[in-house]
C-alpha cells in the first residue's frame, strides 16, 4: 500500500495553485486535508503525477457572516465547523450532520469543501448543501463563479467542477424564523458512510403547515438527490400521518435506488420512506 | 511438604498486577518485525492473482527488471527449486486430503489474492511500483465459488489428482437418534450460516528473514504464535538443518490464530532471503491481508432437534457444509474447524444421541483455518438457537429449559456422545449465577413492559463450553511437529533476579506478566525481580507456543513447577549457608526467611554472591544449581474442557432491522485465575469479535470468486461505539490436572457471543413470528425476516 512516486507543491497562494492546475492538468491533483486522497493514493485507485497542496492557504479557510449568508471556507476543517457557533445558529442541519461525518480524527483533519468536491454519494455535506440551497464559489484563473448546489452534484464522484478550478467557498443562506430542520442517517457503525440518510428543511407556519421543504437524500442514488415529489406531497399539510405516507408513496415513485454491498435497492427505498417518516418528526416537533 | 502455590504468602496468583510490558508498549518502544531493519535489507512485494482460477500463459518480468531499485524478480517455477512444496494433513483426521501448496503458484492460482510473482527491491514502494510493471497473460479457469456446490458431479474438480473437492467428511452418529425423534412431542429445525470472516490484526502479518550463507544460519524475525513449529516448516522446506534455524518473535500486536499457520508470502520471503543471501522484509499490507491472512467460520449447519414436552432434550442431528479454500492449511490443517463444530455441538446438554455429518469442500476462495474459537462459535450458534426454539415450541422459559438438559455439577468427569470426556464442568451453578447477574426476571418484566409501547427488545442466553489445555491428542499424534508440551527455565541471577523463559509467546494478550506472576509466586521474589524472555527458538526451552488456549495453562504449570524446583535449590544452599534444615525456610518477597516465623535470615542477593562469587566459602559437596528448567504436558484428557454462560440484551428496530446492543453478561469458569483484570479483558475483547461474527464482519465474495470488501472501509470490523457494556463474572472449578489448575480462558467470549445474540434478536422478533439464523444478522437480513423486503 505505497502510492506511486508523485511530485508535490505546496501553494503560496491561491493564483499559484491555480497556475500549477493549469499547467499540469489532469496529472494535477489538488490536496486538501487527503482524507479520502491520501487512501486512494495508497491503494493505487489514483495516482496523480503532481500533488499541489493548498493546505497552507488561510484565505481559504474560516466561517463568516455577511447579511443572509453563511460563508464557509472551503478549507475549514470540520471540527472547526463542529464547533463553530456561527453555524450552530445559522445552519442547524450542517451542526447536526456533523458528529455523522466519520470520526473525530478525521474530522481534524478533513475539510468542508473537499467533502463537496469530492462528491461522494454517501457524505452527508453534499445533502446538507443540496437541503440548504447552497451556493459553491469556485475560481479558476479567468476569474470566479457561482453554481447552485442543485447544479453541482453531477453523479458518482462527478461535479460541475471544470479542470483547473478549484472550489473556494460555500455560501449557504442563513436560518430565519420559523424553519426547521432535520437529519437522520442510518450507517451500521457510527461513523461510517451510511446506508441511506436524509437532509431536510421546512418553514413552519404557526399552524403548524409546512411549506418551502426540501428533503435531500444521501446515498439513495449515486449523487445527492432531492426528493421534489415527496417535498410536493407534504406542501401545505401539518405533517400529519397522511401526508408522510403521500410522500413516503411520491418517493417510491420518484427515486431510483442504487445497490452496494450493505443493502439491494428495495432495501435502500424502504430505509429511505422510514427515514422520511423520522424527519418529517422532527420537522413538526 | 510446601503450601501450594495458591496458598504461598504473597502470592501474585489471583492478583490484578500491572503488566510488566504495558509501559513500553504504550510508550510505542515495543519491537515489531517492521521496527527492525538490518544492513542491506530488502522488501519484497508480490503480484498476486487477480483471478480465482486461472491458469498462467506467460509471466513477462522486463519492464519490471528494469524499474528502479529492483533487485530481482522470481517466479514461481524458480521459486519451487529452493522452496519445497507442502501438504496440510494429519494422519488422525482419517481421510483428510490436499494438493500439494507452492510458495509461489507455479502453473496456476487457485483463489484470488494468491502470490505468483515475488518481486525484490531497495523499498517497498520501489517492489510495488515493479509488480505493477509485472505482465502475466492468464487463460481464465471455472471458478468453484459455492461450496454448495462444490460435490456436484457437474462441478470441475480443482484438483484433479485429489478425484474430487471433498477434502474431508466425518460420520458420527452415537446413542439412537431415531428413537429420540421418534418419541418428540416437538422437533425444531434451522438451517444455519455463519459468515465467512478473518481475524484482522493490528500488526500484519510481518517476517524478515536474514540468511548468512558461511554457516547456512537463518534468522527469522517473525509475528507468529509458534516459533519452534515455524523453525521445523523453515528447516524442512528449505533444506535447512533445523538447529541451523533461528525464529526470533518479539512484539506481536494480535494474532487470533491467524498467526499459526504456513504463509506461501512468508516462505518465499524466507526462500529468497536463501536466494539473495541477504535480508528479506515482508510486511503484509491491509488489501492482501484481507485476501491472503486465513478466513474461518463459513459454514452452513442445517440442524434439528427432538424434545419432549417436559422439556428434555431427546436427539440433535446436525449436517454441516464448510468450504476451506483450494488448500487445506499446512501444518494444522483445515479440517480442524468442521471436526471441532462435530465435537462441540450439543456440548453443554445431556442428550446422548446425536447424529452429525461434516463435509469440508475445495472451493477457489482464500484459505480457512484456524481462528479464535475454532468451530465454538458455530457450534455454539446451531446448539443454543436450536435450544431456543426448542423451548419457544414447548412453550418453556429458555432458562428453565437449559436447566433442565444442561449437565450436572456432579456429574463428572462426564462422556459427552462425541467421546469427549470433559473432566469438571460448573454449569448449573455458571447458570445462577448469570441469571443473577443480569436479574433475568427483572429484564424480563422490563422487556414485558416496553413490548406493550412497541419496543422490541431481546433477552438471548447462550451456555458453552470451550476446549483448552490441549494434549497431543490434538497434533502431535495425527504427525504434525507441534509441541503440546512447554518448558520455563528459571535462573536465579547474582542479583537476586529471576530470568524466566518459556516456550509460549506473548500476542499482546498478557502472557508475560501470567508467568512473571506465576514465577514470582512459585519462587517468592517481587514481580519487579522478575525478566521474562519468550520468543526465540534459542533461547527459550523447546514448547508450542500461544494458541488453544495453552499458555497460562500449560506454560503457567511449567513455570510453577520450574519456580518450585529453583526454589527447593535455593533453599538447599540457603540450609548449608544458614546451617539450618531447608524446610525450615522459605524465600518470601526475595528475602530468605524463618518459615515460621518470617524473620529475615538472608537476601536472595547475598546467596547469589556467594553462589557465583564465593563458592569456595561454601563446603565442597555444594554445588549450588540455580537454573532450573521443567516441564509440562497435560496428559490425562485430550482437552480440558471449561463452560460459562452469556447473556445478550438487546434492542431491534422493526422499521430499520438495525440492533442495538444494550448490555452483554458473561459467567465463566476458567479454573484459577491468576490475573483477574487479564482474564475479564480477555473474556471482553473474545466477546466483541464475537459480535463482530453476528453483528458485522463478513468476507463478501462475488460468484465468480472475487473479494468484494477487502478493505477496512468495507469489511466491518466491530468498533467501541456500537459495543456494550459486558460484565463478567467467574465460577472457580480448578482442574485437577495441574497443580496450578489454571484452565484456559481465550476462547470463551468468542465462543457464546454470537448465539446469545442471534437468542436475543429473535426473541425481539417472537411477537411478529419472525426469526434470523445467518450471521451476520445485517439490517438488511432483519429486515427480510420481518417480511418488510422481499
Amino acid at each position: 500500500m505505497k502510492p506511486t512516486p508523485f511530485g508535490y507543491v505546496k501553494a503560496a497562494s491561491l493564483p499559484q495553485a491555480l497556475d500549477l492546475l493549469a499547467r499540469h492538468g489532469e496529472e494535477a491533483q489538488i490536496l486538501a486535508g487527503g482524507q479520502s486522497l491520501i487512501p486512494t493514493l495508497n491503494m493505487r485507485l489514483s495516482a496523480p503525477r503532481l500533488l499541489i497542496d493548498i493546505s497552507g492557504l488561510a484565505d481559504l479557510s474560516g466561517i463568516a457572516v455577511a447579511g443572509d449568508i453563511l460563508r464557509i471556507g472551503a478549507l475549514t476543517r470540520h471540527a472547526e465547523v463542529e464547533k463553530s457557533e456561527l453555524v450552530a445558529r445559522h445552519a442547524p442541519l450542517i451542526a447536526a450532520a456533523m458528529p455523522h461525518v466519520a470520526h473525530p480524527a478525521i474530522r481534524n483533519r478533513g475539510t468542508f469543501g473537499g467533502s463537496l468536491a469530492l462528491a461522494d454519494p454517501a457524505a452527508e455535506l453534499p445533502a446538507c448543501c443540496l437541503a440548504l440551497a447552497a451556493t459553491m464559489i469556485v475560481q479558476a484563473p479567468s476569474g470566479s463563479r457561482r453554481i447552485a448546489a442543485r447544479d453541482f452534484f453531477k453523479g458518482l464522484f462527478e461535479t460541475a467542477l471544470e479542470a483547473g478550478e478549484v472550489l473556494t467557498a460555500i455560501e449557504i443562506p442563513i436560518a430565519v424564523p420559523g424553519q426547521v430542520f432535520a437529519f437522520e442517517e442510518l450507517a451500521r457503525r457510527h461513523g461510517d458512510y451510511a446506508i441511506v440518510g436524509i437532509a431536510a428543511t421546512a418553514r413552519k407556519a404557526a399552524d403548524g403547515t409546512l411549506s418551502d421543504i426540501r428533503l435531500a437524500y444521501l446515498n439513495l442514488e449515486s449523487r445527492p438527490v432531492l426528493a421534489g415529489k415527496a417535498a410536493a406531497a407534504l406542501a401545505g399539510t401539518t405533517g400529519d400521518a397522511a401526508a408522510v405516507t403521500a410522500a413516503q408513496d411520491a418517493l417510491a415513485g420518484e427515486a431510483s435506488p442504487h445497490a452496494d454491498l450493505n443493502a439491494t435497492p428495495e432495501t435502500r427505498l424502504h430505509l429511505a420512506r422510514v427515514l422520511l417518516g423520522r424527519a418529517v418528526a422532527r420537522l413538526i416537533a | 511438604m510446601s503450601l501450594s502455590i495458591l496458598d504461598r504468602p504473597n502470592s501474585y496468583i489471583g492478583r490484578t498486577v500491572p503488566r510488566p510490558n504495558a509501559k513500553k508498549l504504550v510508550q510505542g518502544r515495543g519491537t515489531y518485525v517492521d521496527d527492525i531493519k538490518l544492513p542491506r535489507m530488502v522488501h519484497v512485494a508480490f503480484v498476486r492473482s487477480p483471478y480465482a482460477h486461472a491458469r498462467i500463459l506467460a509471466i513477462r518480468s522486463d519492464a519490471a527488471q528494469a524499474a528502479p531499485g529492483v533487485v530481482r524478480i522470481v517466479t514461481g517455477a524458480e521459486m519451487a527449486a529452493v522452496c519445497t512444496p507442502w501438504v496440510g494433513v494429519l494422519g488422525h483426521m482419517k481421510g483428510l486430503k490436499s494438493a500439494p501448496q507452492y510458495a509461489l503458484a507455479v502453473d496456476r492460482a487457485c483463489w484470488q489474492g494468491e502470490a505468483v510473482v515475488a518481486v525484490v527491491a531497495h523499498s517497498r514502494a520501489e517492489a510495488e511500483d515493479a509488480a505493477q510493471l509485472v505482465e502475466i497473460d492468464w487463460e481464465e479457469l471455472f471458478v468453484v465459488a459455492d461450496m454448495e456446490t462444490a460435490l456436484d458431479p457437474e462441478t470441475p474438480v480443482i484438483h484433479p489428482e485429489l478425484g474430487d473437492n471433498l477434502a474431508f467428511r466425518r460420520e458420527l452418529d452415537v446413542g439412537d437418534v431415531e428413537k429420540g425423534f421418534a418419541a418428540a412431542d416437538a422437533i425444531v429445525e434451522e438451517t444455519y450460516i455463519t459468515g465467512r470472516h478473518t481475524g484482522v490484526c493490528l500488526e500484519a502479518r510481518s517476517i524478515l528473514a536474514d540468511y548468512q550463507p558461511a554457516d547456512e544460519q537463518l534468522v527469522v524475525y517473525h509475528s507468529t504464535q509458534a516459533p519452534h513449529m515455524m523453525q521445523t516448516i523453515f528447516a524442512k522446506h528449505l533444506d535447512l538443518p533445523e538447529t541451523n534455524v533461528r525464529v526470533i518473535c518479539k512484539d506481536v500486536g494480535g494474532a487470533f490464530g491467524i498467526k499459526v499457520h504456513t504463509y506461501p508470502d512468508e516462505m518465499a520471503t524466507v526462500a529468497l532471503a536463501k536466494m539473495l543471501r541477504r535480508p528479506v522484509k515482508f510486511i503484509a499490507d491491509r488489501m492482501e491481508s484481507f485476501v491472503t491472512d486465513i478466513h474461518a467460520r463459513d459454514h452452513r449447519v442445517k440442524a434439528r432437534m427432538a424434545v419432549s414436552k417436559e422439556g428434555r432434550i431427546l436427539a440433535i442431528e446436525a449436517d454441516d457444509r464448510t468450504g476451506i479454500g483450494p488448500y487445506s492449511v499446512y501444518p494444522r490443517t483445515s479440517a480442524i474447524e468442521a471436526n471441532q463444530v462435530v465435537n462441540l455441538i450439543g456440548g453443554p446438554y445431556t442428550n446422548q444421541n446425536y447424529r452429525c455429518t461434516a463435509n469440508v469442500v475445495f472451493q477457489n476462495k482464500n484459505v480457512m483455518c484456524q481462528y479464535r474459537a475454532v468451530g465454538h462459535p458455530i457450534a455454539c450458534a446451531v446448539t443454543e438457537g436450536l435450544v431456543d426454539k426448542a423451548a419457544r415450541a414447548i412453550g418453556m422459559d429458555p432458562a428453565e429449559f437449559r436447566r433442565r438438559n444442561l449437565i450436572a455439577d456432579d456429574a463428572y468427569p462426564y462422556k459427552a456422545p462425541t467421546g469427549m470426556v470433559y473432566e469438571g464442568l460448573s454449569h448449573h451453578k455458571s447458570l445462577d449465577k448469570l441469571l443473577e447477574l443480569m436479574q433475568y426476571d427483572r429484564l424480563r418484566a422490563e422487556q414485558a413492559a416496553l413490548r406493550e409501547k412497541g419496543i422490541h427488545r431481546g433477552i438471548g442466553l447462550a451456555a458453552f463450553i470451550e476446549v483448552t489445555n490441549p494434549s497431543a491428542m490434538f497434533y502431535g499424534v495425527g504427525g504434525a511437529r507441534i509441541s503440546a508440551q512447554d518448558g520455563c527455565t528459571i535462573r536465579l541471577d547474582p542479583t537476586g533476579v529471576i530470568t524466566v523463559s518459556i516456550g509460549v509467546t506473548e500476542q499482546g494478550q498478557g502472557t508475560e506478566a501470567i508467568m512473571a506472576q506465576i514465577a514470582a509466586s512459585s519462587v517468592g521474589v517481587p514481580m519487579d525481580k522478575v525478566r521474562l524472555i519468550t520468543g526465540d527458538t534459542e533461547v527459550t526451552p523447546y514448547g508450542g507456543g500461544t494458541w488453544a488456549s495453552r499458555g497460562a495453562g500449560i506454560g503457567g504449570e511449567a513455570t510453577l513447577q520450574a519456580g518450585r524446583a529453583l526454589r527447593e535449590n535455593i533453599l538447599s544452599v540457603a540450609g548449608t549457608m544458614l546451617q539450618a534444615a531447608p524446610q525450615t525456610l522459605d524465600i518470601r518477597a526475595g528475602i530468605i526467611v524463618d518459615a515460621d516465623t518470617g524473620a529475615e535470615r538472608m537476601k536472595l542477593e547475598e546467596l547469589g554472591r556467594v553462589a557465583y562469587f564465593r563458592p569456595d566459602t561454601l563446603p565442597r559437596d555444594c554445588q549450588p544449581e540455580l537454573m532450573v528448567t521443567r516441564h509440562y504436558v497435560q496428559k490425562d484428557y485430550a482437552f480440558v474442557f471449561t463452560n460459562g454462560l452469556q447473556a445478550s440484551y438487546l434492542e431491534v428496530d422493526t422499521e430499520t432491522g438495525f440492533v442495538t446492543l444494550l448490555d452483554h453478561w458473561v459467567v465463566e469458569d476458567c479454573g484459577t485465575i491468576i490475573n483477574p483484570q487479564l482474564v475479564d479483558e480477555q473474556i471482553r475483547g473474545g466477546v466483541v469479535q464475537g459480535l463482530g461474527g453476528a453483528l458485522f464482519e463478513e468476507c463478501l465474495y462475488s460468484a465468480d470468486g472475487q473479494m468484494l470488501n477487502a478493505n477496512m472501509a468495507d469489511y466491518l470490523v466491530p468498533m467501541a461505539s456500537e459495543m456494550p457494556d459486558i460484565a463478567i463474572a467467574h465460577v472457580v472449578t480448578p482442574t485437577q490436572t495441574s497443580e496450578l489448575g489454571a484452565k484456559g480462558v481465550g476462547e470463551a467470549g468468542t465462543a457464546g457471543a454470537p448465539a446469545a445474540v442471534m437468542n436475543a434478536i429473535n426473541d425481539a422478533l417472537s411477537p411478529f413470528g419472525a426469526s434470523v439464523a445467518a450471521q451476520p444478522f445485517t439490517p438488511e437480513r432483519v429486515l427480510r425476516a420481518l417480511g418488510k423486503i422481499r
